[in-house]
């Protein structure tokens, strides 16, 4: 219990000091935790062997951003995205196979070592890569659309690969092996081959097929009613304990069938991307994922052995640069074939140059099924640890160079096309629906959430795309897209929570067009002070429209109704704004005589407004239809 | 026997000094159309194909206004605006309009002799609202000279008023009855200039 507080306190003490640091200084998040797993582990020793365990749990971190990375992608874009997957990554993985391959083949390696060392540095960095695209918002640019679709490809390559790596054992490291003692059985990446060892061909594939057509019915049919129950539990931890276990549930099911979790969960995902539960569950994992994939990055740093790396410091940087130059070559040469332009072509190809956490999996199991020799593998340990550490350098030098280069050139308007601005919009009641249907219809993006999961199945029946959850909650407005919204309508019913989220979304974006329902005068004033621009009494407008018909059905012109209901609305809005200046939260309006005296004054100046004395010449109702001949001097 | 169909438009008629007296005599002649325009549309929302039908059915259109800076008050112009309509009123097919009458009936603030070239307004009336003219012969209407209250204010003090209102209703019933002569009045320069061109009897 010591030890494991001790080193959660390490770890968690190394990400807090080291990660702020590096994203103050422009380094992003992903440096910060290699120099923190760096600095804990080779360097002061604070964390030793238990780096390499660590290390296959927080893999489970990629998983989950999977998942995360499914839900954002509705299956119509993926089923877009399906040329540029099997093209873009399968020719990158050939490519840089074979290229790798060839190299090592000079370095007169034998081939089926140099197969396999091509296998394990075709593969990059999902996690890396993703986190840092989405830390950067790139991901919807063409060069991040284009590395997602590589490093997904990469991913559901991993498990033919490990099926491959067995046949290309050499002979002789066997029977070493074999003279040594057992040594087998802990194959690295789970218990899963022994369950699908005794099955033909055509049957694994047979399971294969039904885990994943598990997987999309499950997360079709069964998991929205589940949700639903759970949410009508309205317990939180309970509905973030359901995600989690559908997320690890999926996640065993496809390492029992040897399948990657990693693909099981991001299929799940884009199930559910449209569900009403997708923003929910977003905020429900993503801390997990946060964590974890901190937790893979430092291990990562932790686990470089300095003294092998000092011992060949040159040798290893060398093969390091010239690895990560041969991927780069591949991806660019690809990147001019697929006509990715301007800096997404840099981006592409030097974001992926990088070798990536399969890498380390695959170079275990290669030592493990006697393909590579222990010491080959020691170095290639280093150098797939070295790309990932000189990554976070090359997105930089991306940012700071390429990118910022071409900002003046006449190629920016291709990545200028991200996603349009949206509207969030939170309560989807009387109010909240009226304003969706109007944004809808006039072809703007909304987000609508609302925490009445049984009105929301119901408003789905008529199509309408609203999302489960608590509007109140900072994580999930965040998860749905506060700081890219251009908008934000409040039409929740409860006054404090209204004023409460709108205080935390002015704080959030500052520039954020905020317009808020308010429920009475008091709601009105509270709103202001919170920083809402537009506030909307609810009952407000349909009292007005009362008042004028009230005046046409006394017998009022209908046109002189209009007018004075525009006076007094006019001057009604003004008022409420003056007196929302001088409203002071703290005290109560009737201890308040600045407040008192203005209101007595603007209520003076509206009853002579809406009195049309008819002998006051240019009154506010008519000044524009007072005849000439009234006005003295102006008589012909 | 003509379908008659006044287009009333005045958006301060609790000011009104002689407009609503004159409206009140177009709502009071039997069996011609009324329509207060500010009444039906004070949102200025204009249901077209509404106003379309009316002037189908309808073979004389007064349009009776107060002149605001020389023109017609803002909603009558936003009607021309929206329910004169290219393939209705003009252009290919648009001759729903061809053969009715339009008449002006309006009211000015200004003595005659401030509308004429070297008076304080610059410009004949009857060349200020040649627009309307205008209009009219592009929706092939036949235009009638405008029937002119001048110096509006002060008609009622200067006993000119009830004249004028009595010369309206001879107006309307004339056109009514199919007994205004529409040759002789489109020979004037304003159909007020002299006693209205009737015919005793058909």
């Amino acid at each position: 219990m010591d030890s494991f507080l001790f080193q959660t306190f390490i770890y968690l003490l190394a990400a807090v000091v080291a990660v702020p640091i590096a994203n103050r200084l422009g380094l992003g998040s992903v440096l910060g935790y290699l120099i923190a797993g760096v600095v804990i582990g080779p360097m002061i020793g604070l964390v030793g062997s238990e780096t390499q365990d660590l290390q296959h749990f927080a893999e489970f971190g990629v998983v989950m951003m999977l998942f995360l990375v499914g839900l954002e992608l509705e299956p119509k874009a993926l089923w877009d995205m399906r040329a540029k997957l099997l093209g873009l990554g399968g020719l990158q993985v050939a490519g840089t196979t074979l290229a790798v391959m060839a190299a090592c083949m000079l370095f007169a390696l034998p081939w089926s070592v140099s197969l396999a060392i091509g296998l394990v540095f075709s593969l990059s960095s999902t996690a890396i890569v993703l986190q840092t695209l989405n830390e950067k918002g790139l991901m919807k640019s063409d060069g991040g659309q284009s590395s997602f679709s590589v490093l997904l490809f990469q991913d559901i390559a991993v498990i033919p690969m490990l099926a491959l790596i067995p046949l290309l054992a050499l002979p002789e490291l066997a029977e070493h092996a074999a003279q040594a003692g057992e040594h087998g059985e802990e194959a690295g990446h789970g218990s899963g081959f022994h369950l699908m060892d005794g099955l033909a061909g055509w049957q694994v594939a047979l399971v294969n097929l039904a885990a994943v057509a598990a997987v999309i019915f499950g997360g079709h049919f069964l998991s929205r009613p589940l949700f639903r129950f759970i949410a009508a539990a309205r317990l939180r931890e309970i509905f973030t304990a359901a995600a989690l276990l559908m997320v690890i549930a999926i996640a065993l099911l496809m390492t029992l069938v040897g399948l990657s979790p990693a693909l099981g969960t991001f299929l799940a995902g884009v199930v559910l991307a449209n569900s009403e539960f997708r923003h929910e569950l977003e905020s429900d994992i993503a801390p997990f994922k946060g964590l974890l994939l901190g937790l893979f990055f430092i291990t990562v740093g932790a686990g470089i052995d300095f003294a092998i790396l000092f011992s060949q410091f040159w040798f290893v940087l060398g093969l390091t640069l010239g690895v990560m130059a041969l991927k780069a070559l591949v991806l660019l040469a690809l990147a001019l074939f697929f006509k990715i332009k301007g800096p997404d072509r840099w981006l592409f190809a030097l974001g992926l140059a990088q070798a990536g956490e399969f890498g380390f999996v695959l170079l275990s199991f290669c030592v493990q099924s006697f393909v590579i020799p222990g010491e080959i593998a020691d170095t290639l340990l280093l150098v797939v640890a070295l790309s990932m550490l000189l990554t976070p350098a090359l997105f930089i030098f991306h940012d700071k160079v390429i990118a910022a280069r071409s900002d003046s050139g006449q190629e920016h308007e291709n990545d200028q096309i991200t996603e349009k601005g949206t509207a969030i919009i939170a309560g989807h009641g009387r109010f909240g629906q009226i304003v969706n249907r109007v944004l809808l219809s006039n072809n703007h993006k909304t987000v609508v959430l609302d925490h009445r999961a049984d009105l929301i199945e119901g408003l789905r029946k008529f199509g309408a795309r609203v999302f489960f959850g608590d509007a109140t909650r900072p994580d999930l407005l965040h998860a749905a897209g506060l700081h890219d919204a251009e908008l934000l309508v409040v039409a929740i019913d409860e006054p404090d929570q209204a004023i409460d989220l709108v205080r935390h979304a002015r704080r959030e974006h500052p520039d954020l067009h905020i317009i808020a329902r308010a429920e009475d005068r008091m709601a009105v004033y509270r709103l202001y002070a919170a920083g809402a621009n537009d506030i909307i009494r609810e009952t407000f407008d349909s009292s007005v429209r009362a008042s004028r018909c009230a005046l046409e059905a006394l017998g009022m012109h209908a046109y002189e109704a209009e007018k004075a209901i525009t006076v007094f609305v006019d001057h009604d809005r003004a008022a409420i704004r003056k007196l929302a200046q001088v409203w002071k939260p703290d005290i109560s309006v009737f201890d308040d005589p600045e407040y008192i005296a203005l209101a007595k004054e603007v209520n003076a100046q509206l009853e002579a407004a809406m009195a049309g004395d008819r002998s006051a010449l240019h009154d506010k109702t008519d000044r524009g239809w007072t005849p000439p001949g009234r006005v003295k001097g102006l008589t012909d | 026997m003509s379908k008659v169909m006044v287009l009333f438009a005045h958006p301060g008629q609790r000011h009104s000094q002689i407009n609503l007296d004159l409206a009140n005599v177009a709502r009071s002649v039997d069996d011609i159309g009324f329509v207060d325009l500010y009444a039906d549309y004070p949102r200025f929302k204009i249901d077209v194909d509404r106003e379309q039908e009316r002037l189908l059915v309808h073979d004389v259109i007064v349009f009776q206004f107060p002149v605001y800076w020389y023109s017609t008050p803002s909603l009558l112009k936003e009607w021309q605006d929206l329910v004169l309509e290219y393939g209705f009123a003009y252009g290919p097919g648009g001759d729903k309009l061809a053969g009715k009458l339009l008449v002006p009936v309006v009211t000015a603030g200004g003595l005659q002799d401030a509308y004429r070239e070297d008076g304080r307004n610059n410009f004949p009336l009857r060349t200020l609202l040649s627009p309307l003219e205008q209009t009219a012969n592009l929706c092939q209407m036949v235009y009638v000279p405008p029937l002119v209250l001048f110096a509006a204010l002060s008609a009622r003090n200067d006993g000119r008023a009830d004249d004028h209102i009595k010369q309206y209703r001879l107006l309307l019933e004339a056109l009514r009855d199919g007994r205004f002569d529409v040759e002789a009045a489109r020979r004037r320069d304003l159909l007020s200039d002299g006693a209205l061109p009737v015919l005793e009897s058909v």
